[in-house]
């Protein structure tokens, strides 16, 4: 959820912004085999969090059931950019 | 030397005299000084739990040159936001410790602070509406009575009996079969947490400063030498930071990062009404949770907004879901008129427990990471924050809730512990 007011899936165009869902930080790639406890922690646990512009993952749940890359900034919520997301 | 013999006592007595001079001798309950260039130790964050560790700083272990540094005003954080339930029924025996004596130190509070922070044990229920959350519901009051914690669970007559206005009916979408309860559990003036805390710090000659904001750190030999506010450089030994929903921030600026999700958690209150309701009542499948203020108010909660956010503010959607729960807990609550609504921005962690601990910059410690559930813990987290501060060392009772637990695997996961863990 985040504020009302619609959002504009690249596929479906602007939309009810509850049809989306936040679906987590694009991360950084999996450690590789024999990291330490600490790097997985890292990757596991440590959040960007951003205060501003962060960039995230949204699906669009109710709709085409795309995965989005947003840029949402999480003071005002407005989103500056949203695309596919890409492998 | 107590915080009551340095500040004139509130009293029945005090309260008589004034009224009969014209309420012409309180004193300010704080002073407000411009913070010294340098301390023995500065707290950063003056909510309950930046404001409990400068108590116990000076009551625990006698350091008295302290400074607390508030960006806004006292308590106007999450502590001044919350829903003030406190309650122990936690299900790892780390949090049963933890909250548990948190919630003893609320029990003598008043008295020891001498300011009412009228907490009132009215009981906490948590509902059931089908045999695996009875199940459920029977796991932790099983759990916490081995610990030697009051809790018991509740028939559905018993709790229909004690909650009249619950909704009877065995055909709606979540009908009660059952409860738990915690019967010591309550609710507290929020307020009056961080302005008894503060009032009874500056007894010991704690200074607080408000509307002044820790901009940067000054690091130096892998240590903090100070940090950065609008009265300039502040330097201490030791500094602890308590900034709930802004430690992210305040981790990066002094260079680490933290395993935490800040997002919302919002709350909102009814028109007054006569007394109706005795308990505070939740239900976790339904997702909402009520209680009435002393005003007579109800004070309604629900879960969490699961987007990252620092808005301070609650979506309304989620507002109407959380209502409609209500209602559908509490037909007769269907005509009230709600009054506010609001939002604070939560720094939840990965196991919902909170960081208590050194941080990886040697003289800076760690009260974070409460997320929905750390007003219950303000006074032992504000003990522990203080004991790490003054000793360098755990106490018995953070040994388990350090940042490294991360990189162990020994989380301390209490992720079904209530609606938002409230
Ligand atoms: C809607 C809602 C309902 C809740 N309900 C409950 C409940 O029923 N029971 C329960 O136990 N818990 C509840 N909680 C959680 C509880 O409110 C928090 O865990 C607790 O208040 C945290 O206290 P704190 O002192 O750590 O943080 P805060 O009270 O947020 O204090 C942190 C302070 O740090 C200050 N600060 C930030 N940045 C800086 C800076 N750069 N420099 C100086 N100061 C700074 C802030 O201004 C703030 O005053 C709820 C929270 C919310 C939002
Ligand atoms: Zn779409």
């Amino acid at each position: 959820m985040t504020n009302p007011g619609p959002m504009i899936c690249p596929f479906c165009g602007p939309r009810d912004a509850g049809e989306f869902r936040y679906g987590g930080d694009p991360k950084a790639a999996r450690p590789a085999f024999g990291s330490s406890d600490a790097e997985w922690a890292g990757y596991l646990y440590v959040r960007e969090n951003a205060r501003g512009v962060a960039k995230e993952y949204w699906v669009h749940s109710q709709g085409c059931g795309q995965w989005l890359i947003a840029e949402r900034d999480t003071v005002t919520h407005v989103i500056q950019r949203i695309s596919e997301a890409t492998a | 030397m107590t915080a009551a013999r340095r500040k004139p006592r509130y009293s029945a007595l005090a309260l008589l005299r004034e009224g009969l001079r014209g309420q012409s001798g309180w004193g300010p309950a704080w002073r407000s000084p411009e913070p010294k260039r340098r301390y023995d130790a500065v707290i950063i964050g003056g909510g309950g739990h930046g404001l409990s560790a400068a108590y116990h700083l000076a009551k625990d272990h006698g350091v008295t040159n302290v400074l607390v540094i508030e960006k806004a005003w006292l308590g106007g954080g999450n502590t001044g936001r919350n829903t003030t339930i406190i309650r122990s029924n936690y299900f790892n025996r780390e949090s049963q410790d933890l909250y548990d004596a948190s919630l003893k130190l609320y029990e003598g509070l008043s008295r020891e602070l001498n300011y009412n922070i009228m907490f009132s044990q009215r009981g906490s229920i948590e509902l059931a509406h089908s045999a695996a959350d009875m199940e459920g519901l029977r796991r932790v009051v099983n759990a916490m009575q081995v610990s030697g914690i009051e809790s018991s669970l509740l028939s559905r007559d018993e709790v229909l009996a004690m909650v009249p206005l619950l909704d009877p009916s065995p055909n709606t979408r979540w009908p009660v079969v059952g409860a738990a309860i915690q019967r010591r559990a309550g609710v507290a003036r929020h307020d009056a947490v961080a302005w008894g805390y503060a009032r009874a710090a500056d007894g010991f000659g704690v200074d607080i400063v408000q509307s002044c904001a820790v901009s940067g750190f000054l690091i130096q030999g892998g240590r903090v030498k100070g940090v950065e506010t609008p009265f300039g450089l502040i330097e201490a030994d030791v500094f602890g930071m308590a900034v709930a929903g802004a430690s992210p921030e305040m981790a990066r600026l002094a260079g680490f990062k933290l395993p935490l999700l800040c997002m919302t958690l919002q709350a909102m209150v009814s028109e007054p009404l006569k007394p109706c309701l005795n308990h505070v009542v939740a239900s976790t499948p339904n997702g909402a949770y009520v209680s009435q203020s002393d005003k007579g108010e109800l004070v309604i909660g629900g879960g969490l907004e699961h987007v990252p956010s620092f808005a301070r503010r609650g979506d309304l959607r989620k507002t109407a879901e959380v209502l409609a729960s209500v209602v559908e807990m509490f037909p007769a609550f269907s005509t009230l008129k709600l009054m506010r609504q609001w939002g604070g921005t939560v720094d939840t962690s990965p196991d919902n427990s909170p960081i208590l601990g050194p941080s990886p910059v040697p003289n800076l410690y760690l009260n974070c990471g409460w997320g929905t559930g750390g007003f219950k813990a303000i006074p032992i987290g504000g003990k522990m924050l203080a004991h790490l501060m003054a000793t360098g060392k755990h106490h018995a009772l953070s040994a388990p809730f350090g940042l490294e637990r991360f990189a162990t695997g020994r989380l301390i996961d209490e992720a079904h512990a209530g609606v938002a863990h409230d």
